[in-house]
This record gives C-alpha cells, sequence and structure tokens, in this order.
C-alpha cells in the first residue's frame, strides 16, 4: 500500500482537531458547571468561570443542597429514581413480551396493531400530556406518584425494538424444538425467549430509564406536591425563585452540578451495554 | 397441530400482547382521542347566564381562533423555522462526527464516544439552565473572553435567540445521534475498504463513495427523529424565558397550549393548538420520508 505521509499527516491533523474541538464542545458546560459549583456566590461573578476560586468552598455549598427545604432535594434525588427505576422495569416487560408476541405469532389484525404503535413513535408528547391530566384527574391520580409511573411504562420504541430483536434472535426452530419437548408457550418465553433477547432488554431499560428522568413536561403537567417532584422539576423550581432571592442561583449551580455528575458516571458505567445497533438495525428491517 | 394447542397459544397471544396495548390505548390512544373530540367543544354559559356553563359542539371554531390569532401564527412560524435550522445543524453534526471517529485517522474514538455521549445523559431542562448562565455576560466565561478581545455577542437576543435554543438541542442530542450512526457504519465489512484501498481509493473517497451512502438508512433515521423532537421545543425556552424579554409566553405552541390549558383555562383551544403541532409532525416526517423515498433511484 503506496501512501504519501505528507498528505496523511495533514488528514491526521485535521480530523484529531476537529475532535479535539467537538470533545471541548460537550464537556465546556458540564466542566463549568463542576468548577462553579465550588464557588461562592460572589465569586461566582467575580472569578474567571473556567478555573477555581482562591476560596474554594465546595462542602459548604454542598450541604446547603442538601440540607435546604428540610433536605428536600435528596427527596427529589430519590424520585427520579424511583420513577425511572420502576417506571423503565415496568416499561421494558411490557415492551419484550409485546415485541415478541408481535414477532413470533400471527393473529388477525397484528399488522394494523403494530402500525399503530409505530405510529405511537411519531406522536409529540404534548398532545398525549395535556389531555392526559384531565383523564387522569377525576380519577383522584393526578399529583400522586402513579400520574407519572403509570403512563411511563408505555414505550412504543421499545415493542418496535422488541419485535425486530425478536425476529432476529430467536430461531423458530428453537421454539418448535422446546414445543415437542412439552414445553408450554408461556415456559418457552420465559426461560429460553427472554434470555436471547436480553441485549435488546437492556437497550430499552437505559432508552426508557433516561427518558424519565428526563422528563419534564409530565411531571410539570400532573405533580403539584414538591415532595413528589423528580429532580428536573426540583430544580426549575430553584431556578425560578432565583430573581427573588439571588443566593437560589449557588443552589440551582450546585443542585445541577450533582445531577449531572450522577448520570453521566452512571451513563458512562453502562455505555458498553447501550446497543445503539439495534436502533441503526431497525431501519433495515 | 391439535385444536387444544391453538386455543393455549391464543391464550398466550393475549398474555404477551394485551398488558402493553391496554396500556397504549388507556396513556397514549386515549388521550389524543380525548384531545381531538375536545378540540371540537368549547364552555359556553348557558343562554340566560344562569346555571353552570355547558360543553357545546363547535365544529373547527377553536381550529379557526387558533389559526387566525397573530401571536399562535407567529409560535408556529418561529417552530418551523426552529425545524428548519436545527434539523440541518443536526444531521450535518452529527453525520461529521460519525465519519471523523470511524476515519482511519482518528486516534481517541472511544474517549471521544464517551464524552460525546454524556450530554444525552442531561436532561433538557438542566441542559437550558447550565447553557443560560454560559449566555449571560456576568457568568459565562466565553463570553468574557470574546467581550476581552472586543467581540460582544449576546446570544438571548431576539435575532439569535432560536440560534442559542438550537445549540442546547445539538449539544444535548448530536453525540447520541453520532452514536447511532456509529453503529450502522460499524456494520460495514471492512473488506469493502480495502478491496476499495487496492482500487487506489483515497480516504476521501471511501468516506463519500461508499461510507455515506450505506449510512442513508440510519440518517433518514435521525432526521425524523430530529424532525419530531424539534416540534416538541417546550422546556427550553420556558427556563431560559426569566433571562431575556425575546421570549415571550407563548413562544412555541407547545408553550402557547400549556398556558392555555392552566393560565387561560380553556383547554378546547389548548387541544386544537396541539392538535395542528401533531398535524404538522406528520407533514414534516411523512413529506420528508416521501421526498427520500421518491429520490430513491437516484444516488440522493
Amino acid at each position: 500500500m503506496v501512501r504519501q505521509p505528507a498528505a496523511g499527516l495533514g488528514a491526521r491533523i485535521v480530523v484529531n482537531g476537529a475532535l479535539v474541538i467537538s470533545a471541548l464542545y460537550f464537556l465546556l458546560p458540564i466542566v463549568w458547571v463542576v468548577i462553579a459549583g465550588t464557588k461562592s456566590p460572589s465569586d461566582l461573578y467575580s472569578s474567571f468561570g473556567l478555573w477555581f476560586s482562591d476560596t474554594p468552598q465546595a462542602i459548604e455549598n454542598l450541604g446547603r443542597v442538601f440540607t435546604q427545604d428540610g433536605g428536600i432535594f435528596s427527596v427529589w434525588l430519590l424520585n427520579s429514581l424511583l420513577y425511572a427505576g420502576v417506571g423503565a422495569l415496568g416499561a421494558t416487560v411490557l415492551a419484550i413480551a409485546c415485541g415478541y408476541g408481535f414477532a413470533k405469532y400471527v393473529f388477525r389484525g397484528r399488522e394494523f396493531l403494530f402500525s399503530a404503535v409505530l405510529g405511537g413513535v411519531l406522536v409529540p408528547a404534548t398532545i398525549v400530556a395535556l389531555p392526559l391530566y384531565f383523564l387522569l384527574n377525576p380519577l383522584g391520580i393526578t399529583g400522586t406518584a402513579w400520574s407519572v409511573l403509570l403512563p411511563s411504562l408505555v414505550s412504543p420504541f421499545g415493542v418496535y425494538l422488541a419485535r425486530i430483536h425478536a425476529n432476529a434472535s430467536v430461531p423458530d426452530e428453537v421454539i418448535e424444538a422446546a414445543r415437542i419437548d412439552g414445553a408450554g408457550d408461556v415456559r418457552i418465553f420465559g426461560s429460553i425467549s427472554v434470555r436471547m433477547m436480553m441485549p435488546a432488554a437492556i437497550t430499552v431499560f437505559l432508552f426508557q430509564f433516561v427518558a424519565i428522568w428526563n422528563n419534564f413536561l409530565l411531571p410539570l403537567v400532573m405533580l403539584d406536591n414538591q415532595k413528589t417532584f423528580p429532580v428536573t422539576l426540583g430544580l426549575t423550581l430553584w431556578n425560578s425563585q432565583t430573581q427573588r432571592d439571588p443566593l437560589f442561583t449557588q443552589l440551582v449551580i450546585t443542585g445541577s452540578a450533582v445531577s449531572v455528575v450522577v448520570l453521566v458516571a452512571l451513563m458512562i458505567a453502562v455505555q458498553r451495554f447501550w446497543r445503539a445497533d439495534l436502533s441503526a438495525g431497525a431501519t433495515k428491517g | 397441530m391439535s385444536s387444544t394447542t391453538r386455543t393455549q397459544s391464543r391464550g398466550a397471544i393475549v398474555l404477551f400482547v394485551a398488558p402493553f396495548l391496554v396500556m397504549f390505548a388507556l396513556f397514549f390512544v386515549a388521550p389524543i382521542g380525548y384531545a381531538i373530540v375536545e378540540s371540537l367543544f368549547a364552555v359556553k354559559s348557558s343562554g340566560l347566564g344562569f346555571g353552570p356553563p355547558e360543553e357545546v359542539f363547535v365544529f373547527f371554531s377553536n381550529y379557526v381562533t387558533a389559526l387566525t390569532s397573530s401571536s399562535f401564527l407567529e409560535s408556529l412560524g418561529r417552530l418551523v423555522l426552529f425545524s428548519l435550522i436545527e434539523v440541518p445543524l443536526m444531521v450535518v453534526t452529527a453525520v461529521g462526527l460519525a465519519l471523523l471517529v470511524d476515519s482511519a485517522h482518528a486516534r481517541f474514538g472511544k474517549a471521544f464516544r464517551v464524552i460525546a455521549f454524556a450530554p444525552y445523559a442531561v436532561p433538557g431542562v438542566i441542559a437550558a439552565i447550565l447553557w443560560g448562565f454560559l449566555y449571560v455576560p456576568s457568568t459565562s466565561p466565553i463570553l468574557q473572553v470574546l467581550g476581552g478581545v472586543g467581540i460582544d455577542i449576546s446570544p438571548l437576543s431576539s435575532d439569535t435567540v432560536l440560534f442559542a435554543i438550537a445549540n442546547i438541542a445539538l449539544w444535548t442530542f448530536a453525540g447520541y445521534n453520532m452514536y447511532i450512526l456509529l453503529a450502522s457504519l460499524s456494520s460495514i465489512p471492512r473488506e469493502l475498504f480495502e478491496a476499495a484501498k487496492l482500487d487506489g481509493a483515497g480516504e476521501w473517497q471511501i468516506t463519500w463513495q461508499i461510507k455515506v451512502p450505506l449510512l442513508r438508512p440510519s440518517i433518514i433515521l435521525v432526521t425524523v427523529f430530529t424532525i419530531i423532537g424539534t416540534l416538541q421545543l417546550f422546556a427550553e425556552p420556558l427556563v431560559l424565558r426569566p433571562l431575556t424579554t425575546a421570549i415571550s409566553s407563548d413562544f412555541t405552541p407547545n408553550l402557547a397550549a400549556y398556558n392555555q390549558t392552566f393560565a387561560q383555562g380553556n383547554p378546547n383551544l389548548a387541544a386544537a393548538m396541539a392538535v395542528i403541532v401533531a398535524l404538522i409532525g406528520f407533514a414534516f416526517s411523512f413529506g420528508f420520508l416521501r421526498f427520500v423515498n421518491r429520490k430513491e433511484n437516484r444516488a440522493w
């Protein structure tokens, strides 16, 4: 293979230079908020934003975030974890079972129902969340954790991924063989198919976990009691008070830093389980 | 197959498929149906002003109200403009980053994937809060440095605020979209590149003649998801609003619908607004899909 070293070097500089600049762009707000989270309210405005001040007070800031309003911030973090964890787990079970059913059984109306579910992927959240408030309000569910948890159990995209993955990774021969051995449909699904679909299940779980954790409109519409807020809604509440009381600015910054660091660390830890190729492969189906 | 196993498997089908479909019907289809029905009604006080107000069927009156309100039309126009900025920006950035990382010259692709993916874990509202600080001169190191060398920009002025919001969405989702595209690049057999190299193709030609055409389905997927995402624009302007006068309380149709529901107490009008946004979303998505499919016979 003949290669011109000069041209190769130039290309290498351009490619890696562009990657370094992009990396700095993605890191900038995260680095800024972590540094700003260590500053006193006055240093926030008087010291350079991308370096620590001479009088860091990270511990004091963290203490204030976790003691403000009787420690409500920890409640918000736990609520987010509860909504995202339980919601994503339930959504994964429903989506994997349904996707498997769509993939492995032929029944009347199958393609129509699947198209309806697929259409759900294209629907903007506003047309679901606002009317849902009026449907759930007479039932007395609005304002409770259920009003956020129950709608979070529905992941049309999860069903879509599960169907494609079941088609690709659960061979019909395996199901037939188990059936000849006398296993029932439910047992085949529970002991054989679910294991084969594990990569899809993990992807659906992570996808829905992030979707629920990042959701803002649904809790904003449904919840009115601070004790039920997820961290997104809680930080927005503090953010809306910064104009009345400037001290809230530091609370918002340190609180944001905590929630960003927690979730980014979590994300990096699980990133290798995230099978984006499943969603990419989806287009080939 | 005997009739007993057939019945058994019918039970299994219901057991697998029904739980999701019931939840989907209750929490997805029902609210949309409710919104469509409600958008055709209005609350009117009864004839003489006595008695409780009642819901009256008004046909498309709410749609006429929405579509003749200049502020709602402005917010629709703003949303379309935002899509026209955001969708090409996102797709070009995500494709560009994926091709850079996949290039033979890239040195630290693994680390870059992690860094670019990290913002996806930051909720849109928190991303908006962070960038809000970076858009205000008193706290933004970037604006301070630029100001120091004589460049004064105010990202939240009415001329640039849409770009400021587009940047927040780009920051949050570009890495995620890059990830989808990278996954699809990695499924291209490497022998294809070797063969092209033997035929004398350079890195540049391999990128444009092989990688980009094979990425087509994933680019279409990313484009459609970005179109849907831009139409949801709600949290970012809501968070940035206190920082600037350039963002009104009905800056986007979704903000207008939210305000009609909870501040103005007119959920019927809000329902009509939400239906309009959903219809525009379908029109954009299907329009785009038809456009790319019609051109399918040509190269692009």
